[in-house]
């Protein structure tokens, strides 16, 4: 499709400002101006509206298309929780509250941000919780920083991170990024991390455990506590990567498996929109004898009930966002939490799990199961026998672009071959389920007797498969670029 | 309310499918003795419910000031047009665009935005967008320190002190050392600045218009940095170089900044989103999504997520960063903003800011005892000395429900007198009348 660059015609415009009402000044020198305009378009109002409407309806989406696509939690973002964070009272200048007397001008929102912390601490089992991360790895990083913070007040002398080999690629980022070197323990045949080769790897210079709690293949570790309880008595401490919250709401928190800092990914567990790649947010909460290191401001409460910005942490890791975090995200997943409930969010775990074994079961006869035991809220496929017919995970990818549903995540967790992980999250029906498990076995069946159909595909996407090699080698990511 | 459409009938056959009884027997995994026994949270609220709740919070907010309160987040006019095509679900409800088939609609998007950030900053490429400004000038610096294999950052005191704690914040663990370069008179002291640059210097950070407003030319210090090795990094109010020099004319390697001013709402500090644009040289270390153009198998044009093999999901600890979700949604406001207003607008919105900041200048100078400090031109704002204390005639403003502007002892407790005021296009000359004569009163009467 053209460009929003290619349809410019010289002396069009878009939208307008109303004329200055104010005496002209000074004129700024030549020095200081640049010498061309921006190469901006200059296109109508209704060019822009209709270029981007085109454009969108390229995509596949939550609200057009079935997306189960492992560890993303693309469960039905609810339209409720949009309009409430439109509504125009809580949209204020972020310094306001830091002026003097400037946070009697600011309560409402400063209780959003108190009163969902307060909730998230339960739904964890944490002391204490701080919205400021932008994302779900900045969330890591900043649990890290608090890890390292802890062990240098202590005067710990800790070298390492240890994660397991089904980790999140950004788990080991976020520990390198905080100066960490990482140590990577492999997965038993169960898909739990192995637990001697852990004990063996674990000693005095290990200042974090890195978990996913049940981990990227769906499997809840089952001796979770034991593995933090060996942890802490080498003072190491316990992250615990929120991605895949959703499995356990209301089962079990975080804080009574042993972990001593999570982080959230409200877009995934709390239903908040993924954006098309944000933005996100990744509240991190921490057990009592991290608080003091929480990055500031915090939000604190008054004995007369009222909201205050609170500084006085003076061991803190400082600042990690511009402000409180991402307030227009975290206002509607506090918003979900209080729309679904006590009972709501143990039922949305539920029927997390719930669809997420139906599926496995029904599809565990036509694609090879690695690790065959009951899932949490999302298993874990090998498209190892469709290989035979030299079809990859990848073809069934876009077999299923095809089909109208948005692939799974393929080619991890890492640690399985032809990976296919699929999440089908709890606010798809039993039909929609239905529906994709037939066009699953379809494939398997395809690879084997018509392994084209699958080879070949997409055929009714908007383009074809794209040569990324050609984008690696002739680098074009700005139009105007002259090599 | 609940989103989940399973009937009874339906769990019944699910279960029997699967094999077992129960859905608790799914849960059979997690041990006994840890499940949780109470969970305290509120009973469900309907939709009708929640909707009147959060009106009601939000009356406890006082949201009808009138701001003259910037800092590196401004004010400025959203057209109708960024909010319609931000909600389009196509948009808001898709997912990172890994499958490019299923999301030419985000990357194509991506690549207008990945343009227009170079349109604008005059840089050969840009990432597909950060956090915000702040971590951005953490990122920038990081990336500094790869290129270089140098361990040294000078920052100029004139940087967003925002942006400064931050990047604090990010290299405190690790082995690199920051040296900040005081201001001053609001603007960049360069004989220090070239004193300390070094063989071990990666980068110098600056920012233009700077945090108070004060507007320069850093090609002298590009020159300076360049000859020793080290890169030049600038931060920019977006916004401001529809009339402003471009960081690429003046001798920038890595440019970043903060998104905000471009279509978003400040929204109580998030979600803003960050930029980050470099020469082309530099591609390989850009941290983040980058997306390219190529041609789909029967060669009709493409979008694809590449230069993959940086990132954390490919590279694990070897990555560029830790970065995975970026602010899509928020870069493609910006996007739809800057296509709105186009080659024109852009020009005319940053020029009005520039005339109505120096007409509230005039205007305020009016007041007995009231003075201008910066030393160099501005662009939409600037710091006055008050002959009385800011941080009370601050004060006292906003209970007459005007936003005048930080007072400066925020950051420097020295600066007692000193307000930062910002306008915009949004005010208009009787806002501004108002807030001369209001002042005048505040500190007078």
């Amino acid at each position: 499709m053209e460009l929003i660059y290619e349809k410019s015609r010289n002396g069009r415009t878009g939208v307008d400002f109303p004329l200055l009402d104010t005496p002209l000044q000074e004129t700024l020198s030549e020095k200081y101006l640049r010498k061309e305009k921006a190469s901006l378009p200059e296109v109508s109002e209704l060019d822009v509206v209709r270029h981007y409407t085109v454009l969108s309806k390229l995509n596949f989406s939550v609200d057009t298309h079935y997306y189960p696509l492992g560890s993303c939690t693309m469960k039905y973002n609810p339209k409720a929780t949009e309009k409430v964070a439109g509504l125009e009272s809580f949209n204020i200048h972020p310094m306001i509250p830091q002026l003097p007397s400037g946070e009697n001008f600011t309560q409402g929102a400063l209780e959003v941000l108190y009163k969902s912390e307060k909730l998230l601490e339960e739904i964890t089992g944490m002391d204490s919780m701080c919205s400021q991360p932008m994302a779900g790895a900045h969330g890591e990083l900043v649990g890290i920083m608090l890890v390292a913070a802890y062990h240098k007040a202590k005067g710990n002398k800790k070298k390492t991170v240890i994660v397991p080999d089904s980790s999140h690629g950004t788990n080991p980022a976020s520990a390198a990024m905080a100066g960490y070197e990482i140590i990577t323990i492999p997965s038993l045949p169960n898909g739990e991390m192995d637990f001697d080769l852990f004990k063996e790897a674990l000693n005095n210079e290990v200042a974090a455990v890195m978990m996913t709690c049940p981990n990227t293949l769906g499997i809840f570790e089952t001796r979770i506590k034991e593995i933090a309880d060996l942890a802490h008595s080498f003072d190491t401490l316990m992250y615990y990567d929120g991605a895949n919250l959703n499995a356990i709401m209301g089962k079990v928190r975080p804080g009574d498996l042993g972990f001593d800092v999570v982080h959230i990914n409200v877009h995934k567990t709390f239903g908040t929109p993924h954006g098309g790649g944000g933005p996100g947010a990744g509240p991190v909460g921490v057990k009592k004898k991290l608080i003091p290191y929480l990055p500031v401001p915090l939000i604190g409460k008054h004995t007369d009930g009222t909201f205050f910005l609170d500084y006085n942490h003076p061991e803190s890791i400082g600042k990690t966002a511009p402000f409180y975090g991402q307030f227009g995200v975290l206002i509607k997943a506090y918003a979900y939490i209080l729309l679904l409930g006590k009972e709501g969010l143990i039922d949305a775990t539920e029927k997390a799990v719930l669809n997420a074994n139906y599926l496995m079961k029904k599809l565990k006869a036509h694609y090879d199961l690695p690790y065959d035991r009951t899932c949490m809220h999302e298993c874990v496929f090998s498209a190892k026998n469709q290989l035979q017919h030299k079809v990859h995970a990848l073809d069934i990818a876009k077999y299923l672009i095809d089909q109208g549903i948005h692939p799974p995540t393929v080619y991890f967790p890492l640690i399985v071959k032809e990976a296919i992980m699929i999440e089908p999250t709890e606010t798809e029906s039993k039909e929609t389920l239905d529906w994709f498990i037939d066009i699953m076995i379809g494939a398997a069946e395809k690879a084997k007797t018509n392994p084209e159909v699958l080879l070949n595909a997409p055929f009714t996407a908007p383009i074809s498969r794209p040569n990324e090699t050609k984008a690696a080698r002739e680098i074009n990511v700005n139009y105007f670029f002259k090599k | 309310m609940k989103y989940t459409p399973h009937t009874e009938t339906e769990i019944k056959e699910m279960l029997a499918d699967i094999g077992v009884s129960s859905v608790s027997e799914l849960f059979k995994d997690i041990p006994e003795s840890l499940r949780t026994r109470f969970f305290d949270i509120p009973k469900p609220f309907s939709e009708y419910e929640i909707i009147e709740h959060f009106q009601k919070i939000g009356k406890k907010n006082k949201t009808d000031l009138l701001l003259f309160t910037g800092g590196g987040y401004y004010d400025h006019y959203i057209p109708s047009a960024v909010d319609a095509l931000s909600s389009r679900a196509e948009f808001y409800t898709a997912y990172t665009p890994y499958q490019p088939e299923a999301a030419q609609g985000t990357l194509q998007s991506l690549y207008e935005y990945q343009t227009a950030v170079c349109a604008i900053t005059g840089m050969d490429a840009a990432n597909a967008s950060l956090y915000d400004g702040g971590t951005g000038v953490a990122e920038a610096v990081l990336m500094s320190f790869r290129l270089t294999n140098r361990n040294k950052v000078i920052i100029d005191g004139s940087l967003n002190p925002i942006y400064k704690k931050i990047l604090h914040t990010y290299l405190d663990n690790l082995d690199f050392t920051i040296i900040e370069i005081p201001h001053q008179n609001y603007g960049t002291n360069r004989e220090k600045i070239a004193s300390l640059i070094d063989d071990d210097t990666a980068s110098i950070v600056v920012q233009n218009p700077n945090f108070f407003g004060t507007i320069d030319d850093f090609q002298d210090i590009a020159d300076m940095i360049h000859e020793k090795g080290g890169l030049l990094i600038q931060t920019v109010y977006p916004l401001s170089l529809g009339m402003l020099k471009t960081p690429g004319e003046t001798g920038a390697d890595i440019t970043v900044g903060d998104g905000q001013s471009l279509g978003n709402p400040l929204s109580f500090g998030g979600p803003y989103f960050g930029f980050i644009a470099v020469k082309i040289k530099h591609i390989r270390q850009l941290p983040g999504r980058i997306v390219g153009e190529t041609e789909d198998k029967n060669g009709k044009r493409a979008f694809v997520l590449t230069l993959q093999a940086r990132e954390q999901h490919i590279k694990r600890h070897k990555a560029t960063s830790n970065i995975c979700s970026n602010q899509n949604l928020i870069a493609l406001r910006g996007l739809f903003y800057l296509s709105l207003i186009g080659k024109k607008g852009f020009q005319v919105v940053a020029s009005q800011n520039y005339q109505k900041a120096h007409f509230t200048l005039t205007e305020l100078l009016k007041i007995k005892g009231v003075s201008l400090k910066n030393k160099n031109p501005f662009f939409n704002e600037f710091v006055l000395e008050l002959p009385k204390n800011a941080s009370e005639t601050v004060e006292k403003m906003l209970s007459k429900g005007i936003a005048a502007g930080i007072p400066l002892s925020l950051y420097t407790p020295e600066d007692k007198n000193a307000l930062l005021v910002s306008v915009t296009e949004k005010r208009t000359k009787e806002e501004i009348m108002k807030l001369a004569e209001t002042m005048g009163e505040v500190l007078w009467n």
